[in-house]
């Protein structure tokens, strides 16, 4: 079987891949793209370590297949910061120490960055019903809503 | 004399039961030797697996630490963590 | 948020004493992690690199019969096929020396399965091709047929006289006189102290309860992964995620038949651990791959795998008697407990023992525990281990003494609580602890002094962890415009590069962002124990510390020789060397002696290797509010704190982290976690929806209350922190939801039905 040739806009910049019709964009963004700051806990959408945007969606890569990728704008972990400016959310998963082990990082800087998109100013609440779909099972949560609540009143200039 | 503690499935294996005894000795590795001696076989089971307690300080791989006259020397399981 | 009294607080004599111990500077490793530029173990990709795949067992007991290949090994794109056959043979009496008793026989078994599948999951065979699609394919090609066995899946089935045996001929161990008859039970240990009889005698209230806990995963993000390659001339070089890349060395050498020097072992980053990752499951079959096809391997897992096939621990059971005077002085205390091993014998149980009663001063107690086979994946370590079943089952009982005493539960264990001077169960009286203290702040906490409301109960626990010291090493090396590095052998896994660099700082007196932290491969830095049983802050710290004394030593003699002074004679102050009642000399900063160093003798650097003692004994308290639906049976977490003496908190946030993480699984294996198998011992919940770790929208901020007193076997007072904070949650919530409904919740987890059927029932 022949690989489907996609094209896609991939953090700002003009991509294109090949890829098995069984691909997910998770694989794709890993295996063919190199991007692998995007990570696989599950592969079944439990743990949210795979966390992008998908046209300002905020979707589980690994339950996205590579195929639907097409035409799509698709914003990672990779594309957070700016050069080397990194993003006000990502200062504040820093200063707070909010990860231990890093691994499901990636993945709560881009669904954090989601929420504070549609929602700048969320209560503690919202921010933990949002942030349900990303396990952790280091920090207990308590420093990463911290870094959230933190990182949204200094992007809303409180 | 050293005041030694075994462990009781060695102290049933090999010392008749005898928990506490006193052994003579200048450090973890002569003090096993000579508990060998009072009971053969007991050293080997000392050896393996086994952290030593000298007065309160726990050694996980115990050899040559010093053992004074009036020393508490405890023989307990080896600690693994995770 | 935003609440005063919910901050978090370090307590005791740690705080101002020095400058850069107690800070909170930006971990070193943290922009790579927040950026996703950190590599971890299923983040490297080699040239020429194929993918391998594990065929594993559907069935839970089983002979194996036969193993045909040949399909598999004919489908384009295959590059090897691997079984035991390809792996030594290692007797019963391959043990690990000096280290805590591994058992290669079992571990080889564990790894891949000789004659007997022993649980649902276990790795039959292993096959590499060219694409992960491809090795999936083969996998599905390779033809096993097995005679399926009846499973024993819990302790009570496998201790039934005519339960079908895991390992023909098992003689349970530490029973004299031995039985003469084969059993599932691997070993029984005891631990007493004073007179049991005696003591329950001298009671004048007694209670006694018996309870269960459910096998749980240590559930950590990152599915297991590695890759391996290996040259023509046999020299192996492994990429791996683990807690220890000298553990990894040291265990594919040995289940592989080959010499430590052949291998080199290069740690990932590592996406949590928790004790799961201190054994190897895909390196040697990836190191097997790799001969034999003479392509790098690439394993990763799925997490189906991970549950099936990885380090859960132990289920447990047990009962327990305490007896006390009316005044809540306890008399004696009565222990016994049966772990599930899962297929090989090693469940933590008699960790258990020698923990569950230490955080009290009891002159008449024995615990006794049963290492007891199931076809369930092997425990492996997970976050002190043993200790919180014991726990569990003991801060649960002295619950119920309180109860029954009419007593406040804290106020018991404060009357009862082990000081310095105090016998442990395991024997030797305690050096400095702080556990009292741990109490007096619980004692003090808003938290404790909160009323509560309808529904809602209040629970308060305690935990102990003896923490561990070992084997080290760690160099210092001053680069020419005086900045450091520091090289050590341990897998950070929770922020301990930020405390490596922080201690080399504080002992060079400079600032800590001048200190770059490298955790180093096999080759490039001696010997190490693994990352585990909270040792590296304490016992890989106190390398650090020596090896940069070491170098401030070099510093000062550099200065002596550029001054012409005596060594003696020149000082090493906030970070200068600095003559000793003189202004002759112009104090040399760190950066002038190493522009000078060339001149002055040369490069300069420190090392240390050390086997670590003096390891400092580790005691929380843990309080927890829940409120329960009484229609419903759900449990909501409303607060929760967490005390625990640290010794000295290097690092602040990190040590909090600890505790809050800790109670974090705590929380989950005592409300949501359980491995829940079938019948026939398939284990139904392999994924995360069903397997439920607590998310954000299931906890309250976790307060972390910090008691530093300094363990006086470490330079700056570090207590190993790591384990203990899963000590005290189960009991803590259990109690909590005990007090809520009235009623004593004596199994975990504390799922919605088991939880209504316990409010509906009578009594």
């Amino acid at each position: 079987m022949s690989k489907h040739h996609i094209s896609a806009t991939i953090n700002g910049d003009p991509a294109e891949f090949l890829c098995d019709t069984q691909q997910t964009l998770l694989d794709v963004l890993r295996d063919e793209l190199n991007l692998t700051g995007s990570k696989e806990g599950c592969g079944s959408g439990d743990c949210g370590a795979c966390s992008v945007m998908v046209n300002d969606r905020l979707v589980c890569s690994c339950l996205v297949l590579g195929v639907e990728a097409q035409g799509a704008t698709i914003n990672t972990i990779e594309g957070v910061a700016e050069g080397d400016q990194l993003h006000t959310i990502q200062k504040h998963f820093l200063s707070e120490a909010a990860l231990q082990c890093g691994i499901c990082t990636p993945g709560f800087i881009v669904a954090t960055k989601a929420l504070l998109e549609k929602n700048p100013n969320p209560t503690e609440t919202e921010a933990r019903y949002w942030l349900a779909g990303n396990l952790c099972r280091c920090t207990g949560y308590d420093k990463i809503i911290k870094a959230v609540m933190n990182a949204a009143a200094e992007m809303r200039g409180a | 004399m050293a005041k030694v503690v075994l462990p009781l499935d060695a102290a049933r294996a090999f010392a008749n039961g005898e928990t506490h005894v006193e052994v003579d000795a200048i450090d973890v590795r002569s003090l096993v030797k000579a508990l060998d001696q009072r009971y053969p076989g007991i050293g080997q089971r000392l050896r393996t697996g086994t952290a030593v307690a000298v007065d309160g300080e726990i050694f996980q791989d115990p050899y040559l630490e010093a053992v004074r006259p009036d020393s508490e020397v405890y023989f307990l399981p080896a600690i693994e963590g995770g | 948020m935003g609440n005063e009294e919910k901050q978090n607080k370090v307590l005791g004599e740690g705080k101002g004493k020095y400058r850069v111990i107690g800070t909170r500077p930006v971990r070193p490793d943290g922009v790579d992690k927040v950026t996703g530029k950190a590599n971890f173990g299923a983040d490297l990709n080699v040239a020429d690199m194929i993918h391998g795949r594990v065929v594993r067992s559907p069935h839970a007991h089983a002979k194996i019969k036969s193993i045909n290949v040949k399909k598999a090994l004919a489908l384009p794109g295959v590059k090897a096929v691997i079984t035991a056959a390809d792996f030594p043979e290692l007797g019963p009496g391959d043990i690990a020396a000096g280290e805590v008793t591994v058992s290669f026989h079992d571990m080889s078994l564990t790894v891949i399965a000789r004659k007997k599948a022993l649980y649902d999951g276990h790795a039959i065979a292993a096959v590499a091709a060219t694409t992960p699609e491809i090795a999936a394919r083969a996998a599905e090609l390779i033809e096993v047929e097995y005679q399926v066995l009846k499973p024993v899946m819990t302790w009570k089935q496998a201790m039934d006289p005519t339960a079908p045996l895991l390992h023909e001929g098992q003689i349970t161990k530490g029973v004299k006189p031995a039985p003469e008859k084969p059993s599932n039970v691997a070993a029984r240990s005891e631990f007493a102290l004073g007179d049991l009889a005696a003591g329950f005698a001298e009671a004048e209230v007694i209670v006694e309860h018996e309870f269960s806990t459910e096998t749980v995963h240590q559930g950590y993000i990152e599915p297991h992964a590695c890759v391996a390659s290996m040259s023509a001339d046999g020299m192996a070089t492994v990429w791996a995620s683990s807690q220890g890349q000298f553990m990894v060395r040291a265990y594919v050498a040995k289940l592989c038949g080959m010499d430590i020097s052949k291998i080199k072992v290069i740690p990932a980053e590592i996406g949590g651990g928790f004790g799961g990752k201190t054994v190897v499951y895909l390196e040697p079959l990836a190191v097997a791959l790799a001969k034999k096809s003479g392509r790098p391997v690439k394993m990763v897992m799925t997490r189906d795998e991970v549950f099936r096939a990885t380090g859960p621990t132990s289920g447990g059971h047990g009962r327990c008697k305490i007896g006390a005077k009316k005044d809540g002085t306890i008399t004696a205390a009565d222990l016994e407990m049966e772990y599930e091993a899962g297929a090989f014998p090693g469940s933590p149980v008699m960790l258990g023992c020698m923990t569950g009663t230490t955080p009290y001063d009891i002159k008449n107690m024995r615990a006794v525990g049963y290492d007891v086979v199931v076809n369930r994946p092997k425990a492996a370590a997970y976050r002190a281990p043993g200790a919180p079943v014991a726990a569990f089952i003991v801060e649960s009982t002295m619950d119920m003494l309180a109860d029954k005493l009419g007593m406040c539960p804290l106020e018991l264990r404060l009357k009862n609580a082990a000081k310095e001077g105090t016998k442990a169960p395991y024997g030797p009286k305690f050096l400095a602890i702080g556990y009292e203290d741990t109490l007096l702040a619980a004692k003090a906490s808003k938290h404790w002094n909160t009323p509560l409301g309808p529904n809602q109960g209040r629970g308060i626990a305690s935990g102990f962890w003896f923490n561990i010291g070992g084997n080290s090493s760690a160099s210092v090396a001053l680069n020419e415009d005086g900045t450091v590095i520091v090289v050590e052998g341990n897998p950070d896994i929770g922020g301990s590069r930020a405390s490596m660099a922080m201690m080399t700082a504080e002992v060079l007196g400079i600032d800590v962002s001048r200190v770059k932290p490298l955790v180093a491969d096999t080759e490039s830095v001696p010997y190490s124990d693994l990352t585990g049983g909270s040792r590296v802050t304490f016992a890989t710290g106190k390398a650090v510390v020596e090896a940069a004394q070491d170098v401030v030593k070099q510093l000062r003699q550099r200065a002596a020789k550029i001054w012409e002074v005596d060594i003696d004679q020149v000082e090493w102050k906030d970070g200068m060397a600095v003559a000793i009642e003189t202004d002759k000399y112009k104090p040399l900063s760190i950066a002038d002696i190493a522009r000078m160093a060339g001149k002055t003798g040369g490069p300069i650097s420190g090392k240390a290797n050390i086997n670590a003692a003096g390891a400092g004994p580790g005691f929380g308290t843990h309080i927890c509010d829940v409120e329960v639906d009484p229609e419903t049976g759900y449990v909501k977490v409303l607060r929760y704190t967490a005390i625990q003496d640290v010794g000295t908190a290097i690092h602040p946030s990190y040590v909090e982290g600890q505790l809050q993480g800790g109670a974090a699984q705590g929380i989950g294996w005592a409300l949501n976690e359980e491995y829940v198998y079938s019948k026939e011992g398939n284990l139904l919940n392999t994924g995360f929806l069903d397997y439920r770790v607590p998310v954000a929208s299931d906890l309250p901020m976790i307060d972390a209350i910090l008691v530093e007193c300094p363990n006086p076997g470490h330079p700056y007072g570090v207590r190993g922190v790591g384990e203990v904070p899963i000590v005290p949650p189960l009991a803590a919530v259990a109690n909590a939801v005990s007090h809520a409904i009235g009623k004593r919740v004596d199994s975990l987890p504390i799922s919605p039905p088991k939880l209504l059927a316990k409010i509906q029932s009578k009594g």
